[in-house]
Formats: C-alpha cells, sequence, structure tokens
C-alpha cells in the first residue's frame, strides 16, 4: 500500500474539540463564499456590494433582484442536493463498511429515478403544494425502494448484515432498473427526450417552492444524522465489537439508512440523480479531516454543497448561452477522480 | 466477580429444531484471575463469550457481575465494565491509533458528548501499558498484525474497568507475535490486576497464562479446573480426538502439549 498514508498528521493528535472547531469553520466558510458568489456569475453581471445596498428599495434594486430571485434559488438548491448527497454517501459507506458506496449503491435513486420516469412517460399531470408531479413521483419511488431496502435489513438476522444489505440493494437496483427500461420503450418521443434529460440530473430551480418542499424530509434525515457520527466510527471498524462497546445496532442501523435514504430521495427528486457527489465529497474530505466521523459528516455536508456549486457554475457557463446538465459536469470530474481513489488503495 | 450460572443458548433455525450451541454453562471468575476457555470448533466458545459481553442473550440462566444481572444494566453501562478483543480486527477507513483506542471511551460518553483530557489521559495510559506509545500516530491499517492487536487490547483497556474477554486473540497471528501477545496479556495481568477470559484453540498459551481451564464440548462443560490439573492428556483426547503428550517443560515453566495423533 504504497500511497496509504503512514503516520495522520500531528493535526490528528489535537482534541476532537479543537479539530472539529476548525473543520467547521473552514468548510463552513467555503460553503458561504460559494453561495454568496456563485450568483453573481452569468449572463447579466452584477455586484455583491449593490445587491446588499440597502440605500436602494429592492423594487427598483435590479441586481438584487436577478440575485434573490433568478440566480439563489438554484444556488441554495445545488447546495442542499450536495450536502444531502454528502451525507448519505458518508452514511452508507460506513453502515456497509464500504469505501466505495454510494447514495446510488442501495437502489434508493433507482427508485427515484422509476418514479419520475412513469410521472414523464404517464403523463401525470398535478401538484402538490406548488410542487408539480415529477418531482412528487420521484420522492414517492425513492420512499419505495427504501422500503423494500428496510424489508430486507430487519427480515435479516444473527449480523451478517453489510454483505446482505450490500447485495440486497445491489439487485434492488438491478431489478428497478429493468423496470425503467420498460417504462422507456411505452414512451413516446417527446417522454423520452425528458426521460433522458431528467436522468442526466440538473438544477433547472427557478422558485423556492420546490427547495423549501425538500427541506421537509432533509430536516428528518439531519436529525437523525446528529445521532450517528460517533456511532458510524464504531461501526465501521466491526459491528460486533460495536455492539460489544455498547451501540444498539440495530437502531442504528434503522436510523442511518432511513435518514440517508430520506436526503438521497429528497435530493433526487430536487435535481434528479446526479452522479459521484456522494463519492468523491466524502473521500476527499477524508483526505484532509482524517476517517473521525464527528468532522467527515458536517465537513462533507458543509463541501458538499460548496462542490455542487462549483460544478453547477461550470454548467452553466462553460459553453453560455446554454446551460449543461450538472450531471455531466459531475460525471467528467468525478469520473477521473474515483478511478484515481480506486487505484491508490491498491 | 463475573459469573454465569446455567447458561443455556439456541440459535433459532427456520423449518428446523432451533440449534443448541451452550447447555447449562456455568463458571464463576475471581477478580484478577486468567480464565481459559477451550473447546473444538463449534463447541460453544464464541457464542459464550457474546453472551459475557452481552451481545446474545441467553434462553435460560443469568450472567452476573459482582452479583448484579447484567440482564439489569444497560448496553453502555455493561461495556464500561467488560471490553472483547476480537480475532482480527479491520477498520474500512484510515483511522490512526490514537482515533482506535479513543472509541474505547465510547460507552462512558454522552451521544454529543466529545472527549476531554481525562480521556485522552486514560487512552495514553493504554497505549503505554501495551506498549504502543510510539505509534499513536500511525494509521492503524498500516500496522502489522501484532501491532494492530496491541493497539486493539489497548482500546479494550481504555474502556472497561473490570474484565476483558478474548476471543481467540492470536489466532490470526504468526508465532512470534503469538508469544509478545501471550507475555502482554500476562504482564497486564500481574501489574494492572486485569481479569481476562480468553477462548483459544492453542493449547500450550492456555498453559502459559491461564490459571483455570474450562473444557467445552457441544455446548456442555466437560471439565473445569486449576490448568495443571485440568489440561490432561485425557481432556485432550476427550475435546480433540487425539493423542497428545503432556509435560511440564522446565524451560518454558508451564505444561505443554506435544499433538501426536488423530485417534479414531
Amino acid at each position: 500500500m504504497p500511497a496509504r498514508v503512514e503516520a495522520i498528521g500531528g493535526v490528528n493528535r489535537r482534541p476532537v474539540r479543537q479539530r472539529l472547531l476548525w473543520t467547521v469553520a473552514g468548510f463552513g466558510t467555503l460553503a458561504l463564499a460559494a453561495c454568496l458568489l456563485a450568483p453573481l456569475v452569468g449572463s447579466t453581471r452584477i455586484s455583491l456590494a449593490a445587491v446588499f445596498d440597502r440605500s436602494i428599495p429592492y423594487g427598483e434594486n435590479i441586481d438584487a433582484q436577478i440575485f434573490f430571485v433568478a440566480r439563489l434559488p438554484r444556488v441554495l438548491a445545488a447546495a442542499l442536493v450536495g450536502s444531502a448527497l454528502a451525507l448519505a454517501g458518508v452514511v452508507f459507506q460506513a453502515l456497509l463498511r464500504n469505501p466505495l458506496a454510494s447514495p446510488d449503491t442501495l437502489g434508493v435513486s433507482a427508485g427515484a429515478a422509476l418514479g419520475a420516469m412513469m410521472a414523464i412517460t404517464f403523463g401525470l399531470d398535478f401538484s402538490l403544494l406548488g410542487i408539480s408531479a415529477v418531482p412528487l413521483a420521484s420522492f414517492a419511488g425513492s420512499m419505495g425502494a427504501l422500503a423494500i431496502v428496510y424489508g430486507l435489513s430487519t427480515a435479516r438476522r444473527r449480523g451478517t448484515s453489510a454483505v446482505v444489505l450490500l447485495l440486497g440493494g445491489v439487485t434492488v437496483h438491478a431489478l428497478l432498473s429493468a423496470v425503467i427500461a420498460f417504462v422507456q420503450y411505452l414512451a413516446d418521443f417527446t417522454q423520452t427526450f425528458r426521460n433522458v434529460r431528467w436522468l442526466m440530473g440538473s438544477l433547472d430551480v427557478a422558485s423556492y417552492a420546490p427547495i423549501v418542499a425538500a427541506l421537509v424530509p432533509l430536516f428528518v434525515a439531519w436529525a437523525g444524522f446528529a445521532t450517528l457520527p460517533r456511532v458510524l466510527d464504531l461501526i465501521s471498524v466491526g459491528s460486533e465489537s460495536a455492539a460489544a462497546r455498547g451501540v444498539n445496532i440495530e437502531r442504528t442501523e434503522r436510523v442511518a439508512l432511513v435518514s440517508a435514504s430520506l436526503a438521497t430521495g429528497a435530493a433526487v427528486s430536487l435535481a434528479g440523480p446526479v452522479s459521484f457527489v456522494g463519492i468523491i465529497v466524502p473521500h476527499l474530505v477524508r483526505l484532509i479531516v482524517g476517517a473521525d466521523h464527528r468532522l467527515v459528516l458536517p465537513a462533507s455536508a458543509l463541501f458538499g454543497g460548496a462542490f455542487l456549486i462549483g460544478c453547477d457554475l461550470v454548467a452553466r457557463t462553460i459553453v453560455a448561452p446554454l446551460e449543461l446538465p450538472v450531471g455531466i459536469v459531475t460525471a467528467i470530474i468525478g469520473g477521473p477522480v474515483f478511478l484515481w481513489l480506486l487505484f491508490r488503495r491498491m | 466477580m463475573l459469573a454465569a450460572a446455567d447458561v443455556s443458548f439456541a440459535y433459532a433455525r427456520r423449518g428446523a429444531p432451533d440449534h443448541r450451541v451452550l447447555d447449562a454453562v456455568s463458571l464463576t471468575v475471581r477478580r484478577g484471575s486468567v480464565v481459559g476457555l477451550l473447546g473444538p470448533n463449534g463447541s460453544g466458545k464464541t457464542t459464550f463469550l457474546r453472551i459475557l459481553a452481552g451481545v446474545l442473550t441467553p434462553q435460560s440462566g443469568q450472567v452476573t457481575i459482582d452479583g448484579r444481572p447484567i440482564a439489569d444494566m444497560g448496553r453502555r453501562e455493561l461495556a464500561r465494565r467488560v471490553a472483547v478483543v476480537p480475532q482480527e480486527t479491520h477498520s474500512a477507513f484510515d483511522f490512526s491509533v490514537m482515533d482506535m483506542v479513543l472509541m474505547g471511551r465510547y460507552p462512558h460518553l454522552g451521544t454529543f458528548e466529545l472527549e476531554g483530557p481525562d480521556d485522552q489521559a486514560i487512552a495514553r495510559d493504554a497505549l503505554a501499558a501495551t506498549g504502543t506509545s510510539a505509534l499513536a500516530a500511525r494509521a492503524f491499517a498500516t500496522l502489522s498484525g501484532g501491532e494492530k492487536q496491541r493497539v486493539v487490547i489497548a482500546g479494550a483497556l481504555a474502556q472497561a474497568s473490570d474484565a476483558l474477554l478474548l476471543d481467540e486473540p492470536t489466532a490470526a497471528l504468526d508465532l512470534g507475535y503469538q508469544l509478545e501477545i501471550t507475555a502482554l496479556l500476562r504482564r497486564l495481568n500481574q501489574e494492572r490486576g486485569t481479569t481476562m477470559i480468553v477462548s483459544t484453540h492453542d493449547l500450550n498459551l492456555a498453559a502459559a497464562l491461564c490459571e483455570e481451564v474450562v473444557l467445552l464440548k457441544q455446548g456442555r462443560v466437560v471439565a473445569q479446573g486449576g490448568t495443571e490439573a485440568t489440561l490432561t492428556a485425557e481432556h485432550v483426547k476427550l475435546l480433540y480426538e487425539v493423542d497428545a503428550d503432556v509435560q511440564f517443560h522446565p524451560l518454558a515453566g508451564h505444561l505443554t502439549v506435544v499433538p501426536l495423533a488423530r485417534t479414531r
């Protein structure tokens, strides 16, 4: 293992409280800067000073209107989606004791895709509290997949956990993909085009309503994540020894599965399946802060948001005035990074 | 200090009678003693250790610590008194040695509580006791098998005040590390008075380390008592169906078991 770090830097010997403070301050600054600066970039140049200039009434402040109405929703959506996918990635990786697991591994995003494909193909046209049929159906699909995986996880006994869960998830994923192909086959040309576009993953969010809607499942997920960090450390070293240290394994697995799936479902219904964020961000974060989940979780949440804001900035500027789906950018950046991570482990 | 009374356990099986693994096993471990758990594969050693650690609950019988049933204790309370050392430990992520030892403090901390100076001091003390202080900043995954096992023992010392349960602690190690870990365990017992229950297939390790041994076969105790009186050629034959020569070895200072041939 030549590329493996022999010694983990001096930083690691500082008390965890101090490292947590630095981690949140550092990544928090990055995320905040991304949220404030990304909306300034676009076809019309605006200035941050003008946006927050109190002397101009909002009704006449064109810069502020572009910032808050046209661009900020999309940036905030990127922040939430990136953060949710990164958190879900961290949790799945620890739970499955597999550093290559991602939010897609257990089929939750395939479930979300199936929901969206069905809404598009069968022309479902309704809305609920300003949210249209496709994201609603997509979220419902992800919850259906979660129900299957959850059933699998409670049906098994005697702690053969990770492998069974992983195989079950991969199978659910394959099964749902087949159903997606079937639904796709039934679609006409226009619907197929929309389906394909949806599968590319894009942050075409132009109002705050979908963001507020996504916050509902995200709050539940965050509450679950908050209880997990130290327990994930212990479980990633071995669930048997974690149990002998007083961890309630069953409850932890349940909280982790449900929280990570809710976060994935919320993210995918908002932006489609944006790939690789859930796998690259946690790994980059671990390179910087180490393996301790009390640092990895908050850092991934903040860096995931900043990362996707950055990718979306590239997506909407690189071939302007066209806007690329952000999923293409994350995959083009993410693919090579993922391969690098894979081979440096060998 | 640690006692099991008539502990029976069976794994439930779908469409088949339950698989009985332990049948009325009783055991008393005095504070500061080292007890060996011997028996062939499938004799119930690991299941018994999991019951003592509170990971499994027996269908009948009970385990007590200082007279108090562990069934009445919370998970964390039990984990503060009894720690487990598994045969092998793999980490999915790059934790440092210090990270691994500090994880032993988990049952002593609240859900959102971070380790304080006291926990750091306890972890450093555990590293010193196992001779791993110099490794504190190393990545656990890069250590040798023997170093890893010493670090895991340090984590167990940082965790529990009363007893260590060791499940074949040397089975994955080469000869040199086997002797090193055996010597470490003996020293921890002598210097710190750590109570240990060690399951093992290595009869010479048991002879070197344990004052008492418990012989398990098919979930039943076939013999228990002082090591010198209990670890006999007859018992080795009964347990493993192996003819063995058991002699006191003057250089080793304990009994040695030389297996000769499979009977049958």
